[in-house]
């Protein structure tokens, strides 16, 4: 083996270098809901504005762009998810024996669920992607825009969120995105070796602003079309 | 004062251990910890029973000799001190106390409340040392640094190894030692040429050890007798990542 790549083996190998991993893919995924986020508020703007935005991502780089970042996302994913489980899994093992007793001092309920909050960030993100990328409902499928001849994602989106169980799961699955982010955004920053006495306030509340405004965005829109705010017409 | 104590005992490394409960009476309010054990102690065996096996050297808060997980917490419920520093009057007439070993899979139980940390001394024969003679203390100012860095490092150098970072970490990681004990040289003049060796070799020691890895819940900064900072995990952590990228391209 090349010492470069049994250096890289031995970094994954380790903790720290696993957790740099998760630290690094978790940046790609932070900004990818950011970039996300700021693309479905167009919702409110209303169908063209929608649709147009939609094929403009469809379009881009002569439609190689949208496959790029999907497989930059999926690679970011997977590699994120099999390093905290690897993580996980460890960190178990290496308290064999549970005390009778156990008081924390500092953690948070947040840091405590990672896995969990994350493990249902896994199943809420394959519902969504066979929800709306896949489509698998012909329903929601077969929409057209009324204007442009093209596939109406802004109806597909009113259309979906009317659903009450779905827009339920939603809100539930985005509510532990926040919890997941509000420890996960400022672990970054300890990870990578950027935090210290004097910049750990302003991470903390840099981790909470980016949770809130990630989830309260994104639970806007299922709660608009719920309380009919934004109709499909 | 009167106390329940609900302490664990186990016979020996292989054997199951469980909680016991166990009477002490006539505590006095300016006893430390340790001497309510020694109390607690005396009178097992003038009922000819097995004393309490628990560890202790200096009892004055310097070697970290002196371990205990008290209702949960490593070192008990006062901040910044070790459990021979820990005094009864923290309690009240009438508490029940949970006593348990600092429980980690690297730190396998010898007997009772005694446990083998050895896993550190082999961290810091990995790498915590600098393998060249720096000399004697060498003349104030003599050697400038910055002054930063001389107090962080002293900071860290304040670490006694007790291993309270590891029993209070839900995933029994040593990362406030182990930055500790790194940060400490890693700041200095005579630290600075063995940087990356040293940290690679003691995160590696770390895993090989079978302790768990930091997930930030700086449990650890809560109960270290020294009050050491995890600002020395995040350090370890920049360092072990620069070291690995230079040893790949190096
Ligand atoms: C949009 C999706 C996701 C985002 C934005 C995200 C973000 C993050 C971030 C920023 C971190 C902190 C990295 C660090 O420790 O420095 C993190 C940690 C973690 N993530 Fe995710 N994550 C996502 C999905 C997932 C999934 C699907 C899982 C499922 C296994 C997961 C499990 C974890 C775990 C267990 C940790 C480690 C927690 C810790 O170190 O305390 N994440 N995540
Ligand atoms: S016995 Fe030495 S620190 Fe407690």
């Amino acid at each position: 083996m090349s010492p470069l790549v049994s250096t890289i083996c031995q970094f994954w190998s380790s903790s720290i270098g696993k957790k740099v991993v998760v630290a690094l893919t978790g940046i790609v995924l932070v900004g990818f809901l950011a970039g996300h986020l700021a693309g479905n508020l167009l919702v409110y703007v209303g169908r063209e504005a929608t649709n147009d935005y939609a094929e403009f991502l469809m379009h881009l780089l002569h439609g190689a762009g949208i496959w790029i970042a999907r497989a930059v996302l999926l690679t970011c994913f997977v590699l994120h998810i099999v390093a905290t489980i690897q993580l996980t899994r460890s960190n178990r093992a290496a308290r064999a024996d549970a005390y009778e007793v156990k008081t924390s001092v500092r953690t948070t309920l947040s840091a405590r669920v990672m896995i969990w909050s994350g493990l249902t960030i896994l199943a809420f993100v394959i519902f969504h992607l066979l929800h709306f990328t896949v489509r698998i409902d012909q329903g929601l499928a077969d929409l057209r825009d009324p204007l442009v001849d093209r596939h109406d994602t802004y109806g597909m989106v009113v259309r979906g969120f009317q659903n009450v169980p779905v827009s339920l799961f939603y809100i539930v699955a985005l509510t532990l995105l926040c919890s997941h982010l509000s420890h996960g955004v400022a672990s970054i920053f300890q990870t990578l070796g950027l935090r210290s006495k004097k910049t750990r306030g302003a991470i903390k509340v840099f981790s909470w602003i980016y949770a809130a405004i990630i989830w309260l965005g994104f639970i806007s829109i299922p709660i608009s079309i719920m309380l009919g705010l934004v109709h499909f017409d | 004062m009167n106390l329940t104590l609900k302490i664990w005992r186990q016979e020996g490394p292989d054997a199951k251990g469980q909680m016991q409960t166990v009477e002490a009476r006539d505590i006095p309010e300016e006893a430390s910890f340790l001497e309510m054990l020694d109390i607690v102690n005396e009178r097992i065996i003038e009922e000819g029973g097995d004393p309490v096996q628990f560890d202790h050297d200096c009892r004055e808060g310097i070697c970290g000799t002196c371990s205990l997980t008290i209702n949960g917490v490593p070192h008990g419920p006062d901040n910044g001190v070790t459990t021979c520093q820990l005094h009864m009057r923290k309690f009240r007439d009438g508490d029940t106390i949970w006593i348990e070993p600092f429980r980690a899979k690297a730190f396998p139980v010898v007997r009772d409340l005694v446990v083998d940390r050895s896993a550190f001394d082999r961290i810091i024969a990995a790498g915590g040392y600098i393998s060249v003679r720096t000399g004697s203390a060498p003349d104030a100012n003599g050697l400038p640094i910055e002054k930063d860095h001389a107090d962080q490092s002293f900071d860290a150098a304040t670490c006694i190894g007790c291993g309270a970072c590891v029993a209070a970490c839900p995933n029994a990681s040593p990362m406030l030692f182990v930055g500790a004990k790194a940060s400490h040289l890693n700041l200095l003049p005579q630290g600075k040429p063995e940087l990356d060796i040293r940290v690679l070799a003691m995160v590696r020691q770390m895993d090989a050890e079978g302790f768990g890895n930091c997930t930030n819940h700086y449990e650890c900064e809560g109960v270290c007798p020294k009050e050491i900072s995890a600002d020395v995990i995040a350090r370890l952590n920049r360092e072990y990542a620069c070291a690995s990228v230079k040893e790949g391209v190096a």
